[in-house]
């Protein structure tokens, strides 16, 4: 089993991208990804996460893990219904891994709560041999449906799918196919990438979700790749990077203006047009940390205002628990708000320059409730 | 009178007393013990229970997926651990929860277990912490 996630961020009045991309010998993978024996991929995961007028771009991709592991698949938390789910340009992560990652030597051309009724089953796709649904529904209905559907999720998934259920009861589900997949050719390892596309005013990116059925002491490893209009603001707010490969923590490798030569190449790859060409925000965030500290996500401010929601980053919960998803501000001031943000963006940016209860076991002390 | 009355009274009450907890008449009652999951946690985790004495153990599982509740000692557990036995019929001290369910099993405590463990033991549970305790005595 293998997973891997990387997400980058990009906060230009409306546009956040998640993305996570793994090294390219290694393979990309997003969501809480089980087995039937209860193991989880340990890899490094990749994801883009592109957010523009209002509009967040999910960009992830999801690895075939053999023709019998025909009961993996993954779950990814959303902040919002998505509009559509089709396959992603084939080589856009690897080129935001290129961007902030480049090889050293040589520059060679390769490279809730819940409502006890049942989920409901919003958008159903394929994408190549993936099979992908998209289910509106509190941690119990969502969780039934996956242990119904062949999903074997471990011991931490309740109090996980509670998590997010209680702030956005928006859940996509992606499951290979494995009768398709040998009749199409997949490879064990090989990725299928997606985009996800969600009209959401305040994009946030799943992190606590990547120590899913993880040992306290594994470490979650991703690359959140953000593009914005303007310098994005996080919580919890990112470390700079102190060149130690063993730090731990959100750590901040790049943040500057997203390079003509990046957002050319990005718009060139198949159903990536929808990129503006300039103007955009590059921030890149290495998450390495411990599963038991993992217990929360990423909020991002996107409008410039430099305050991301608690309730975004999972540090709070809406006042409303019915199953709602946040106190999102009606959707015709966000159009405004970001198209102010976008001209003052633009303005700016000639200027910028380059920047539990009870007894646990041993080992799971410390985990949030 | 009215003193004599009283005592008499006190003294029946306290001899009824004494007979609920007499070790050797516990196996006689038995008492219900509700146990629930959520998020893979047992609620209550520590049981006191008398030697002797039988319990009848309804345990409600509000979780989305299926559960284990096992009872007994730590080496018991470790065989429960390393087996491969993917479910468990309802018998005394053993039980699988589906998901959502609630199941009932009756166990009596043998006078000298000291005390005993009750668990979940499908994939990762235990580790995760999805056990509890029960004192004898």
């Amino acid at each position: 089993m293998a997973g891997s996630r990387i997400v980058r961020t990009s906060i230009v009045g409306a546009l956040v991208a998640l993305a996570v991309i793994g090294p390219a010998a290694t393979a990309l993978a997003c969501g809480g990804l089980v087995a039937p024996n209860g193991t989880v991929n340990l890899l490094r995961t990749t994801t883009l996460a592109a957010y523009h007028r209002g509009v967040e771009h999910y960009v992830t991709s999801f690895q075939f893990a053999g023709k019998d592991a025909g009961e993996v698949g993954s779950i990814v938390p959303l902040p919002g219904v998505p509009t559509k789910v089709v396959k992603a340009g084939g080589w856009t992560l690897q080129r935001l891994v290129l961007e902030t990652q480049p090889p050293v030597a040589t520059l060679a051309a390769e490279d809730g709560r819940v409502a006890a009724s049942p989920a409901q089953v919003l958008l159903e796709t394929q994408v190549d041999a993936l099979d992908i649904t998209v289910l509106k529904g509190g941690a119990v209905a969502v969780g039934t449906w996956a242990t119904e559907h062949g999903f074997l999720l471990p011991p931490d998934a309740p109090e996980v799918l509670d998590f997010y259920a209680r702030r956005s009861p928006i859940f996509l589900a992606a499951r290979f196919n494995a009768e398709r997949a040998q009749e199409q050719g997949v490879q064990t390892g090989e990725g299928t990438p997606i985009q996800i596309t969600i009209p959401t005013p305040n994009p946030w990116v799943p992190l606590r979700i990547l120590s899913l059925g993880r040992q306290p002491n594994e470490l979650v490893q991703a690359d959140v790749f953000l593009l914005t209009d303007v310098p994005p603001a996080t919580l919890p707010q990112t470390i700079e990077s102190n060149g130690d490969p063993g730090q731990r923590g959100l750590i901040q490798e790049v943040s500057e203006p997203a390079s003509a030569s990046l957002m050319q190449d990005l718009r060139s790859d198949e159903r990536m047009g929808w990129l503006p060409s300039r103007g955009m925000w590059l921030t890149s965030i290495n998450v390495n940390e411990e599963a038991r500290r993992l217990t929360h996500d990423l909020a991002i401010d996107a409008s410039g205002f430099g305050r991301p929601s608690p309730v975004a980053a999972g540090l709070a919960f809406p006042v409303i628990g019915d199953g709602a998803s946040f106190p999102w501000v009606p959707w015709a001031a966000v159009g405004l708000i970001a198209t102010l943000i976008a001209a003052v963006v633009a303005t700016r940016a000639g200027r910028s320059a380059g920047r539990r209860r009870g007894r646990v076991g041993p080992g799971w002390d410390g985990r949030a409730a | 009178m009215k003193h004599r009355g009283i005592v008499a009274f006190v003294v029946a009450l306290l001899a009824a007393g004494a007979t609920a907890c007499d070790p050797a008449n516990a196996s006689n009652e038995i008492r219900t013990v509700h146990v629930t999951i959520h998020f893979s946690s047992f609620e209550p985790s520590v049981l006191d229970v008398a030697p002797g004495e039988t319990v009848r153990f309804v345990v409600e599982n509000a979780d989305p997926i299926d559960h284990e509740f096992l009872i007994g000692d730590g080496q018991l557990q470790q065989v429960h651990e390393e087996g491969t036995e993917a479910y468990h019929p309802p018998r005394p001290g053993e039980m699988s929860v589906p998901a959502r369910g609630t199941q009932v099993t009756t166990f009596t405590f043998a006078a000298d277990a000291g005390s005993l463990i009750f668990g979940c033991h499908l994939p990762g549970h235990y580790a995760y912490g999805m056990r509890g305790e029960i004192s004898i005595g």
